[in-house]
């Protein structure tokens, strides 16, 4: 175990080496071009492939490729280039081939900026792109955890054989912190599904999505259903930060929530009853837990940078047993401690809480 | 006695879904003579298409991969470099491999990528019910060209291989046709050489079949085969468009 400093892409894409990741694909695009960059450099060492595709359509199928093949494969990208790989993901769901995608989330809509930003909460959770289907997404709130996550993501991503997203942020990305790595792992590309060639298999294997007649699609689809009903069930992470005795649970993910904690501590040394709720896994969601601290009568504040996306499945989770506040940064932009205390402290007075 | 023809072994006994007069079945079957006689169903792993062949996978007794439309060349990428001792093909038509999928198929044969493609070019959009293609003649009518091909509002076919042989990536490009028996024979011939060349450790091969669509050209199977032969070689003319030798030379 070594303990090291390293900026979070670098730190994601060691990570991903030592969980047994021996193939990426990518493309460039700011803020996510550390983790191409250190895997040029890091794969040659161990025997890996990095390859730079001629686009991000290719490099997601290039995934699709290597994962149908049996070997851990990652590719990263930043909202834009997110979009583009919308059709592989789609297909690579619906082909059931694990893979992990990595989002290091810039502002938008259009080209936007470079700016960290939270507002692709949406095309992760709900879907991105055509159909039915959902991903695994994982939002690192440090250094360490891209690293744990990113080899968690794999883990998870061959046991479901599902795509599996970190979504992450330009500040998560670029900020360095001190880590622990992990021991190198080797996956061998040998799973009893994958396109080998058939090597003395009575059946040769197939990956695909097509499901041209009717009924059939649908069996393909309760198939899915089901197995996102087991990853539901099983795979829900979440911190729970000083909830018991709070009045007011500030909700937020990723780089927000970092903020959200300086708040909250500030708050917490004035004897002030504030707790903070982080998800881990933004989908599945952790609708049960908030819907239990609902109950309790706790009130929330959510806090993202974004207009919004997080705020309406807490809503959902909360399901009017309780108020749901927002606060919100547009892209570009990120929210100071100051701004996110004095929102605290207002809602505070407001709701009458000590 | 000496068996001197039967049903390939790398060819599964499925009843194809193909039109009567379609030269995709000739074509299935010459690539799955080559996998016999090479010997490598076991190390081959196919990459179907979008579009008519949509279903290859249920044909071919070897292992498979469906790609979206165009990304064929993408997806077989991704399975070489995991595999590369496998013989990985990819069975394309014109409007996956010339038109949504240019990209994909112009930098994998500019890396040089070790895999087989059969590209399959019979001028039209099949599976969709005969829209223009990428390589739908000047003047040929088509339901999304209904007066023929305008090339001065939609301009011109593309020429694939001699696209890609303008690239110094590719090892093997070959255009043949199956409008008769001779031209099935230098086409089985053509692409063995493909996949001969990828079990050798070589770079990308192409194969481009000029191919027969009754259905979508309205004709019958007899007067469609005599189209490729009159209309369509002479606009794209067979031959070997990079060869091993070639290569060589270039490197040296």
């Amino acid at each position: 175990m070594e303990r090291v400093m390293m900026k979070g892409n670098e730190a994601l894409a060691e990570g991903a080496i030592r969980a047994g990741c021996r193939f990426f694909f990518g493309y460039p695009i700011t803020p996510q071009n550390e983790i191409p960059e250190y895997m040029a450099r890091r794969m040659p060492e161990v025997n890996g492939v990095f390859l730079q595709a001629e686009s991000e359509v290719s490099a997601i199928n290039m995934i699709y490729g290597a994962g149908g093949a049996g070997a851990r494969a990652l590719t990263s990208s930043s909202s834009p280039g997110i979009s583009l790989k919308q059709e592989g993901i789609s297909y690579i769901a619906g082909a059931q081939v694990p893979c992990v995608v990595v989002n290091v989330a810039r502002g938008g809509p259009g080209l936007g900026g470079l700016n960290p930003s939270q507002s692709d909460y949406f095309q992760a959770t709900k879907g991105g792109g055509h159909g039915d289907y959902r991903l695994i997404v994982y939002a690192p709130g440090t250094g360490q955890e891209m690293v744990d996550l990113i080899g968690i993501a794999f883990d998870k991503a061959e046991q479901y054989r599902n795509p599996v997203m970190i979504l992450s942020d330009a500040i998560m990305g670029q900020m360095m912190e001190p880590v622990i790595l992990p021991e190198m792992q080797e996956i061998p590309a040998d799973k009893a599904w994958a396109t080998t060639g058939k090597k003395g298999r009575s059946k040769p294997n197939v990956i695909n999505s097509l499901g041209i007649i009717g009924e059939d699609l649908e069996k393909i689809n309760i198939e899915l259903q089901a197995k996102y009903a087991r990853i539901e069930a099983e795979e829900v992470r979440y911190e729970a930060d000083g909830v018991d005795d709070a009045d007011l649970i500030v909700v937020a993910y990723g780089t927000s929530s970092r903020v959200v904690r300086s708040a909250i501590a500030l708050l917490r040394e004035e004897g002030k009853k504030v707790g903070l709720f982080r998800p881990i896994t933004l989908w599945p969601f952790p609708k049960q837990v908030l819907q239990e601290l609902a109950n309790k009568g706790k009130k929330f504040l959510v806090v993202e940078m974004s207009a919004g996306q997080l705020v309406e499945d807490v809503i959902l989770a909360v399901n009017d047993r309780s108020k749901v506040e927002f606060f919100g940064k547009l892209n570009g932009t990120i929210p100071t401690v100051r701004e996110v205390y004095e929102e605290i402290a207002s809602l505070l007075r407001k709701g009458g809480a000590k | 006695m000496k068996k001197v023809f039967g049903y390939p072994h790398a060819l599964s006994e499925k009843r194809t879904h193909y039109c009567p007069g379609c030269t995709h079945g000739i074509i299935h079957r010459l690539v799955a003579e080559a996998i016999d006689e090479l010997g490598v169903e076991e190390k081959t792993i196919g990459v179907a298409p979008v579009g008519c062949a949509v279903l290859a996978y249920e044909y071919f007794n070897v292992d498979f991969q469906e790609a979206a439309h165009g990304r064929a060349p993408a997806v077989a990428t991704g399975i070489k470099r995991v595999h590369p001792g496998a013989v990985v093909f990819a069975y394309q038509g014109d409007g996956d491999l010339a038109s949504i999928g240019a990209a994909e198929i112009i930098h994998a044969a500019a890396r040089g990528e070790k895999i087989a493609v059969i590209f399959v070019n019979n001028a039209v959009y099949g599976m969709t019910g005969g829209q223009m293609a990428p390589t739908t003649l000047p003047g040929q009518k088509t339901t999304t060209s209904p007066y023929g091909r305008d090339t001065a509002t939609v301009g011109y076919p593309i020429r694939v291989c001699e696209l890609l042989a303008t690239l110094d990536g590719p090892s093997y490009l070959a255009r043949v046709s199956v409008h008769d028996p001779q031209h099935i024979i230098k086409a089985g011939q053509a692409i063995r050489k493909a996949f001969e060349m990828q079990i050798a450790g070589q770079g990308f091969a192409l194969v481009e079949v000029l191919s027969s669509c009754p259905t979508n050209w309205g004709m019958t199977p007899v007067n469609a085969l005599q189209w490729v032969k009159d209309k369509m070689i002479p606009y794209y003319p067979l031959g070997v468009f990079r060869s091993p030798e070639e290569v060589t030379s270039h490197d040296a």
